[in-house]
Parts: structure tokens; C-alpha cells; sequence
């Protein structure tokens, strides 16, 4: 999905490790996780795509990050079903999920959330995806790194941690009932005053941005890796800090 | 009860247009949720009780079979009569034929989603018996001739106005809508009377304690403890998975029940029975009869991947937290259980087949199983039914998905086993979405993608893939 959908996601989550001085590589045959048909029910369709991802990712060292709670949750949490019986799989991607991050535990675990000090001019609320949140148990830190950008005013989101009603092919399939969940955040949003919504998931992302434009408002949702990533390059710019 | 799961979608789409059920809906995460929430902040040692729950009922699922023994032998001990109904219907007319043998005219039943199951008080109605809800919101459904819509709160998604026609026979449209303690009292004087001449009452089974072979209530309404000490015949129904081994047991899954459902540190009544009238007693009920249900729970018994459904303890915290049921709320599931739990235990015991949009509806979101007193893992099993409609069932007649979706998956696996394909295949969809995007967005978008588009725009896809902006940036990478 980042990949194809939203490189900026992914670019932007390059820019702040590699700003936190990480040595970052991107392995270029990576494809999927194999989450999405996972959650569709068709296991023996995401099997191999998921044994692939193992495959390429055993042969690296060091910690995985991924932008996504989702994706982190699918292979730390989910490869435990979606492999169950075999007992070789099981091992390997058992090792393979213990390095697998999501970016702001990454940051908050390794560099604490006040590592990166940037500079955003923007009024902000923060909407808490769900599988960072209870897959992951991400909760306060993404907020707590926000509130070291200078110049972002950030307002709290009522029922912040409610879903915003994407769930994947839940939102195509049953997109009347996805797009009611959608409502109530929305509304939320609209009523914090603020022009920019950030959260964790490029589907939760794009799930509310798509709602915002059809309803012709001009709040914008970016992922928190953007807003991080954006926040280093201005001060770098103006010289405000390193 | 007649399960119609098949009907899912349409049940929703009526709920998710009607504002007056939206809001009134709306109780179940402002009271309820929320209620939960500052009870279990309250109680420090929470988090050990619901690890102590889940224990006690990994435990006492694990030995069902010596536990339900040693109950119906202590309720046996205690003068009791113990009945095993293999599923609803046995049930049903196990009860029945013991109020004709007893010479039965009105029977009380206070609330019991297991009578549901039974369909009981239309059977019993059906068959002559005056036969009437005790609790509240289960009266005003019985009145309205619906089904209940929560399970601990039957009548969530009725107003006050819709109350007021069920209950004040005189009542008229522009009418002041009287408040709710008028709206109880006209339901208690209407119930008051029924409960003098009641000579049976069927109460439900919050937790039957094997060790003393006693039975819990839990209400907030008096119903229960009426329902419990007034009639002369007293029968009590539970599903066979509503037991805990000892006291001690017992105490732990109220304080986690009576929190997770209401928020209340306790409910206004725990009423405990063991036994029937003693002898040398004035009051009390002259016999007491205990149902054990099993109605396709053996199902989930046997099965190592549903089991853990069983410890569900009927709180409805996982409805309140649900935001899929406060959208489509409790009829859209189309059998005895709503929301989550519904969704998992309804299909496995009512047939896979009819039910295989249950577990589809769901964002995943987690909320439900955060929200469990015992740490149901609902997302995990409504993962595994979703896998066995799909194509997991060895049963092909459970399999419910079509042959294009089969087919959209599968181009979906080809594409992703190969990075060469991978960007092919985002190029090519990037090519034939092209024409329709403005701005980097779509408006309306071809099959598989026209769901979402119905009520959202979708965003293009992106000119060059995160690989070809990366190796340009990352030069050392493989």
C-alpha cells in the first residue's frame, strides 16, 4: 500500500531513521506481508506471499521497521495462524517478527520520544489507529512525540482511539456500514478546528482523507512519518536545531 | 429462536438510516463504555482480575464435564431437579410439560438470553400459559414483539416516546412523553399484579456455582429476587458453559461482570438460590428445577480454535465497545446474540453457511477484545471464521465466497510473489485508473474499488513506487 499508493509514507519514514542517524536499507524485492488476503479469509493465498516475505527478510540483520501497526501486527501477531501446523515456518517467522518494528515504538523504544525536535507550522489532531493501539500497545508515545515539534498546536480528538472504520477489504465490502463508523470520526474531527489530522496507517489515512474530500473539506490527514519527516527538514532548513 | 443471519446487510443498512435508533444507540458507549471504563480505573487490581477470570474460565471450560457433574449432583443434594436439554427445543418442552403437570396458569420469567434461545415465551404463551417478562426492557420488547437488541439492555435502542405507546394505552401522538420513572411506574403497576398470581417463574443463570450447587442473579430491578420467591414452581435456565467451580470463584466474575456491564461496583440485587422451601420455611418456592443447555455449545467445545468463546460471561462490554453494532445495532445479527460475541458464537451454533457475513462485518478494530472482562480474542476467531467460509471449511457447503472473489485473490497472490509483477501489475492499474483521476483522487472507480468510492474518493495510484524513489536516494541497497 505505501509502496504503490503513498511512496511519500515510506520516503518520509527513511528521512527521520536516517536522521536519527540509522543506516537504512530497503530491500527491493519486498512485496506484501500478505495481510489483506489474510483478513479476506483466503489463507492459502496469503501463505506463500507471507513465507516470501520470511524468506527475504531472515537473510537481513537488525531491526525491521515498518510504517504500518497493521503490517507489524500481522507478522508479530497473525503468522502464529496463518502458519499454524508447520513447525519450520513457525520458528523462522517467530525470529523475524522479534525484529519487527513499527516506527514510532521503534523511535520511542530506541530514542526515546523526544529524539527528534523539529518545526511544523500547523494546528494538528492525532487520531490513534487501532492496531498500533491494541495490536502493537502504542498509545501515548506518538502523541508525546508531537509535542516536541515547535509550532504544532496540537488539539485532542474526542473518542481518538474509536476505529475510523477502514479494516481493509471491510471498507469495499461493506462500505455503508465502513463509511457510518467514518462519520462519527469525522465529525470529530471537524469540530477540533484543526487543518491537519495525523495518524499511523496509510489505510486509516486514506479511509478519512477520502471521506474529508467528499465532503468538500479541506482538512488534511497525513501519516505521522510525513509530519515527523516534514517537521525535520524545516528546522534543518532555518537552522533551528541540528 | 429462529435464526435469520442470512439477512445481515439489509438489517443494517435499515438501522445505519434511522436517526432516532442512532441515537438512541448512542447509551451504550456514553453509559455503558464509559461506565466501564471508570469502574475499572477505580479498582486497582483489575487487570489481575480479569487474568484471574480468564483463568478461572479456561479452567472450568477445560473440565466441563466433571464440573456440570458435580453441580447437578449438589443441586440434587439440595432437593433440586436437575434436566440436561440437548438443544432449545428439548428445553422449550421440558419446561412446558412441567407446568402442565404442575397445573400452571401465569408464569414470570425475569431476563435469560438462554430463554431466548428457547423462544420461549411465545411457546409458553402459545400453549396457554400467561406468560410474562419481568424485566423492563425485556416487557417492553415482549410488548413491541420484537427481540432483544443488547443483552443486558433489551429495549437500548427504543425512545422514551416509543415507550410511552407500548405502555400508556391512552397515549397519543403530541402527547407529553412522560420521563422514565413514570414509565416504570405505569410498567410496575401493570406487573404488580402479574407477579401476585404468577404460580412459575423461568429466571435465567448468571453463574451456577458447582461446589454449592447454588445459583447467581444478577438485577438491578427486583425482578429477579420476585421471580425467585414469589411463584410456587421455580425453574431456572442456563446455557451449560454458566458455571463457576466454588464461592471464592464466584466472587471474583461478579466484581468483573457487574463492572463490565453497567460500570456499577455491584447491581442493586445478587440474589443466590440453593434450593426450594425447606420444610420447616413459610416462604420460598415448593420446588426448583435447574435447565442445563447444550444447543450446539458442544460445537464450539470441541472446537480448539472457538473454545475460548465459551468463557464469555454475557456482559455485553464487547457491544458497547463494538463500533460496527453501535452503527448496525442488536437485530441486524439476526439471532439471540448481537454484536462481537454474536458474531463468533452465531455462526458456529446456528451454521456457518447463512451466517458468513457476521464475521466480515467487522473493522477489526480490536475494541472488543480490550474490552472483555476475560480477554475473549474475538479478532482472532472472527479471523478463523472468516477463513473457513472462505475456503478453509472441510464442509464445502459452509464455503460462502464467490467464484470471482476466489479469483480476485488469487490474481492478488500472482501479483505479489514477484516484485517484477508487483510493479507491473500497480502500473497497469495505474494506467487504467488514470482517465478517471483528478488531482491525484477518483471519484468513481471500476469493481473491486466501487465500494469504496460509493462514499469515499480514492487516491490515485502514485506516479513512481517507493522502490524507484528509494533507489535513487539509497544507493547501497540490494
Amino acid at each position: 500500500m505505501v509502496d504503490q499508493l503513498a511512496p511519500s509514507v515510506g520516503e518520509s519514514t527513511v528521512e527521520v531513521l536516517e536522521h536519527l542517524g540509522v543506516n537504512v536499507h530497503f530491500l527491493n524485492d519486498q512485496t506484501c506481508c500478505g495481510q489483506p488476503a489474510f483478513n479476506s479469509g483466503f489463507r492459502s493465498e496469503a501463505h506463500p506471499v507471507a513465507a516470501r516475505f520470511i524468506e527475504l527478510f531472515e537473510k537481513t540483520d537488525g531491526p525491521i521497521v515498518v510504517p504500518s501497526g497493521s503490517c507489524a501486527a500481522m507478522v508479530r501477531n497473525y503468522y502464529v495462524d496463518l502458519f499454524r501446523g508447520d513447525a519450520d515456518l513457525l520458528r523462522r517467522a517467530a525470529l523475524v517478527g522479534d525484529r519487527v518494528f513499527e516506527l514510532t515504538e521503534f523511535i520511542s523504544k530506541y530514542f526515546g520520544t523526544s529524539a527528534i525536535s523539529g518545526e511544523l507550522n500547523a494546528s494538528a489532531t492525532y487520531h490513534k489507529c487501532c492496531h498500533l493501539l491494541r495490536e502493537i500497545g502504542i498509545n501515548e508515545e506518538p502523541l508525546d512525540m508531537l509535542s516536541n515539534i515547535s509550532g504544532l498546536e496540537m488539539t485532542p480528538l474526542e473518542r481518538a482511539d474509536v476505529c475510523c472504520g477502514f479494516g481493509g477489504a471491510f471498507s469495499v465490502k461493506m462500505p455503508d456500514i465502513s463509511s457510518a463508523i467514518l462519520d462519527e470520526k469525522l465529525d470529530f474531527i471537524e469540530a477540533t478546528g484543526a487543518s491537519t489530522v495525523i495518524a499511523g496507517d496509510t489505510g486509516c489515512v486514506y479511509q478519512m482523507q477520502g471521506g474529508l474530500r467528499r465532503r468538500d473539506s479541506s482538512v488534511k490527514v497525513i501519516h505521522i512519518a510525513e509530519a515527523l519527516a516534514k517537521s525535520i527538514r524545516n528546522s534543518s532548513s532555518t537552522g533551528a536545531s541540528n | 429462536m429462529k435464526p435469520i443471519t442470512a439477512n445481515f446487510r439489509s438489517k443494517a443498512a435499515q438501522t445505519l438510516n434511522n436517526a432516532q435508533i442512532q441515537e438512541s444507540i448512542e447509551h451504550v458507549y456514553t453509559g455503558f463504555f464509559k461506565g466501564r471504563l471508570t469502574a475499572a480505573s477505580d479498582t486497582p487490581e483489575w487487570e489481575d482480575l480479569r487474568t484471574k477470570g480468564k483463568a478461572i474460565k479456561d479452567h472450568t471450560i477445560a473440565h466441563l464435564d466433571y464440573y456440570l457433574d458435580l453441580l447437578a449432583t449438589n443441586v440434587e443434594k439440595n432437593g433440586g431437579s436437575v434436566f440436561f436439554a440437548d438443544d432449545a427445543e428439548e428445553a422449550r418442552q421440558h419446561i412446558i410439560d412441567l407446568a402442565h403437570k404442575r397445573d400452571i396458569k401465569t408464569v414470570i420469567k425475569s431476563k435469560s438470553m438462554v430463554s431466548e434461545e428457547m423462544g420461549l415465551e411465545k411457546a409458553m404463551n402459545a400453549e396457554g400459559f400467561e406468560t410474562v417478562e419481568t424485566d423492563l426492557g425485556e416487557y417492553i420488547i415482549q410488548l413491541a414483539n420484537e427481540t432483544p437488541y443488547h443483552l443486558i439492555a433489551p429495549a437500548v435502542h427504543k425512545s422514551r416516546e416509543d415507550v410511552a405507546k407500548l405502555l400508556d394505552d391512552d397515549f397519543k401522538e403530541g402527547d407529553r412523553v412522560p420521563d422514565a420513572t413514570e414509565l416504570t411506574m405505569m410498567a410496575r403497576k401493570k406487573l404488580r399484579g402479574v407477579f401476585e398470581r404468577a404460580d412459575m417463574s423461568v429466571t435465567g443463570v448468571n453463574f451456577a456455582v458447582a461446589e454449592s450447587g447454588s445459583i447467581a442473579l444478577v438485577t438491578n430491578e427486583g425482578n429477579g429476587r420476585m421471580s425467585t420467591t414469589v411463584p410456587r414452581v421455580h425453574v431456572a435456565v442456563m446455557g451449560m458453559e454458566k458455571i463457576v467451580p466454588s464461592i471464592q470463584d464466584l466472587s471474583t466474575m461478579l466484581r468483573i461482570l457487574i463492572r463490565s456491564a453497567t460500570g456499577q461496583r455491584i447491581s442493586t440485587y445478587v440474589t443466590m438460590v440453593n434450593e426450594a422451601r425447606k420444610s420447616d420455611e413459610e416462604e420460598g418456592p415448593e420446588e426448583f428445577h435447574l435447565v442445563i443447555m447444550n444447543n450446539g455449545r458442544q460445537n464450539l467445545l470441541e472446537d480448539p480454535q472457538m473454545r475460548e468463546s465459551l468463557n464469555c460471561i454475557r456482559c455485553g462490554a464487547c457491544l458497547n465497545a463494538c463500533p460496527v453494532y453501535r452503527k448496525v445495532g442488536g437485530h441486524a445479527y439476526g439471532w439471540v446474540y448481537p454484536g462481537p460475541i454474536g458474531a463468533i458464537v452465531s455462526p458456529v451454533l446456528t451454521g456457518v453457511k447463512d451466517a458468513s457475513n457476521l464475521p466480515s462485518a467487522s473493522s477489526l478494530c480490536g475494541a472488543c477484545h480490550d474490552a472483555c472482562p476475560v480477554k475473549i480474542n474475538i479478532p482472532r476467531m472472527l479471523l478463523e471464521l472468516r477463513w473457513r467460509t472462505a475456503e478453509g471449511s472441510t464442509d464445502k457447503s459452509e464455503r460462502a465466497s464467490s467464484a470471482k472473489e476466489r479469483g480476485v485473490w488469487k490474481m492478488w497472490r500472482m501479483g505479489m510473489m514477484g516484485r517484477k509483477r508487483f510493479d507491473m501489475g500497480a502500473r497497469l492499474a495505474g494506467l487504467a485508473l488514470r482517465p478517471l483521476s483528478r488531482n491525484g483522487w477518483l471519484k468513481k472507480a471500476p469493481p473491486p474499488i466501487s465500494g469504496w468510492t460509493s462514499t469515499r474518493d480514492f487516491p490515485s495510484i502514485s506516479s513512481g513506487s517507493l522502490r524507484s524513489k528509494l533507489s535513487k536516494r539509497l544507493g547501497r541497497s540490494k
